[in-house]
């Protein structure tokens, strides 16, 4: 089991570390959006990872609560970015 | 018993290496791919397959825990709620003129989103 | 006529409460009456202070389409993110994006999102907009190689909104399937 932890670690890890070259370098907020969830949803899933291989589930009720911020927090960034784009180019749905 | 406790060990490991593979591709796709739209592919599907198996390696190994139901709930709820994020952050894209347009085959919308279709089927060509 | 009002409310937001009550209960993890009653009560709380337009009206459940529907979702979702997942690695650069505009033939709130789900997470797609009125959807697709590519990705789309339709839409919605899809109705509605 431990070469398995190593294994999920590592590999977990490293899409982490893509995630946040993404966020660091992204050129637009989106970009940088689109990372972040991506880096929560990995974060989640190394809680899992951990809860499995110690068969541990006092991180359980995290994992909900980091995968459900991972959906709220870019709906959120999504809808404040469309209203600014619907304030400066005047052009809503009913155009 | 221990048999088929060793056996259910080996599939939740499986599934558990796999998830997290497919978060590795994830990542990775973010870095390499080209605009917002290329990125948002890497970041719903590769990634809900990877929750989806996480999540399910992680019951198996918690099986008899209530924690194990709290983990399919994780997975279902990504299944329903990735698409819908994806599809806003890809309107704003879209909209907001993010689009690496020489990448394009085909743009069938013509750079004109607020009057998508017309009047005629919009894959009549 | 209040009473039978109340009585279709009722019956649409059904769905709604028992999805809300089974999320209660996964939540807690262990069956009991408490947490039945517990998860009703904050079932009835939350459908009454934060009300939802009812999109569940005419939908069913065909079990057999569904079993079908669901076994293609799961193997496509395999097949897609093996095909992203090589995408990534992918040496060569050649493939390119494209943007579609595919004419689907339902008109129903709810299998236009149940549609529009399957298709973000299924083939190489990503859904842009969606064109209530002209129940016109737009795509992305992360890599075609050629107009014949493109044209049997949209095909693919045309499949799995059959499939949708036909495991969760009431019986007009399967009518008007089968309706020449480039003479949409104008009059109705």
């Amino acid at each position: 089991m431990s070469v398995v932890a190593a294994l999920a670690y590592a590999l977990l890890g490293g899409g982490a570390l893509l995630a946040l070259v993404r966020v660091a370098r992204g050129p637009s907020l989106l970009d940088r959006v689109v990372a972040t969830d991506t880096l929560l949803v990995v974060i989640a899933c190394g809680l899992a990872v951990y809860a499995a291989l110690e068969r541990d589930p006092t991180l359980v009720p995290v994992l909900v609560v980091v995968s459900l911020l991972a959906f709220v927090g870019s709906v959120s960034i999504a809808r404040y970015v469309g209203g600014m784009l619907l304030r400066s180019e005047g052009d809503g749905p009913a155009a | 018993m221990t048999d088929l406790d060793s056996a259910a060990d080996v599939v939740a490991a499986v599934c558990l290496l796999l998830g997290a593979l497919l978060c590795l591709t994830a990542g990775l796709g973010l870095v390499r791919f080209p605009d917002v739209l290329s990125r948002m592919h890497a970041g719903t599907k590769p990634q809900v397959l990877g929750v989806l198996l996480v999540m399910l390696g992680a019951a198996i190994r918690l099986h008899g825990w209530s924690a194990s139901w709290m983990l399919l709930l994780v997975a279902a709820f990504q299944l329903v709620t990735a698409p819908v994020s994806a599809h806003m952050v890809s309107r704003i894209a879209h909209r907001r003129r993010h689009v690496r347009r020489d990448l394009l085959l085909v743009d069938e919308l013509g750079g004109e989103p607020a009057e998508l279709g017309g009047d005629e089927p919009a894959d009549a060509h | 006529m209040s009473r039978g009002r109340l009585a279709t409310r009722l019956r649409h937001q059904l769905p709604l409460l028992a999805w809300l009550v089974l999320v209660w209960i996964l939540l807690w993890g262990t069956w009991s009456w408490a947490n039945l009653i517990s998860g009703l009560t904050v079932a009835l709380a939350v459908t009454a202070l934060l009300p939802l337009p009812p999109v569940t009206g005419g939908a069913r459940l065909r079990p057999l389409p569904l079993v079908r529907f669901v076994g293609h979702f799961l193997a496509d979702l395999v097949v897609s993110s093996a095909q992203v997942a090589w995408e990534t690695v992918r040496p060569d650069r050649n493939r390119r994006g494209a943007i579609v505009a595919v004419q689907l033939r339902t008109d129903s709130d709810l299998l236009l999102t149940v549609i529009s789900e399957t298709l973000t997470l299924v083939p190489g797609s990503l859904v842009i907009e969606l064109d209530r009125e002209q129940q016109t959807i737009a795509l992305h697709l992360l890599s075609v190689r050629d107009r014949a590519d493109v044209d049997r990705q949209k095909a693919a789309v045309l499949a799995i909104e059959d499939r949708v339709v036909r495991a969760f839409g009431s019986a007009a919605d399967v009518a008007a399937l089968d309706r020449q899809p480039d003479q949409p109705e104008r009059t109705s509605s």
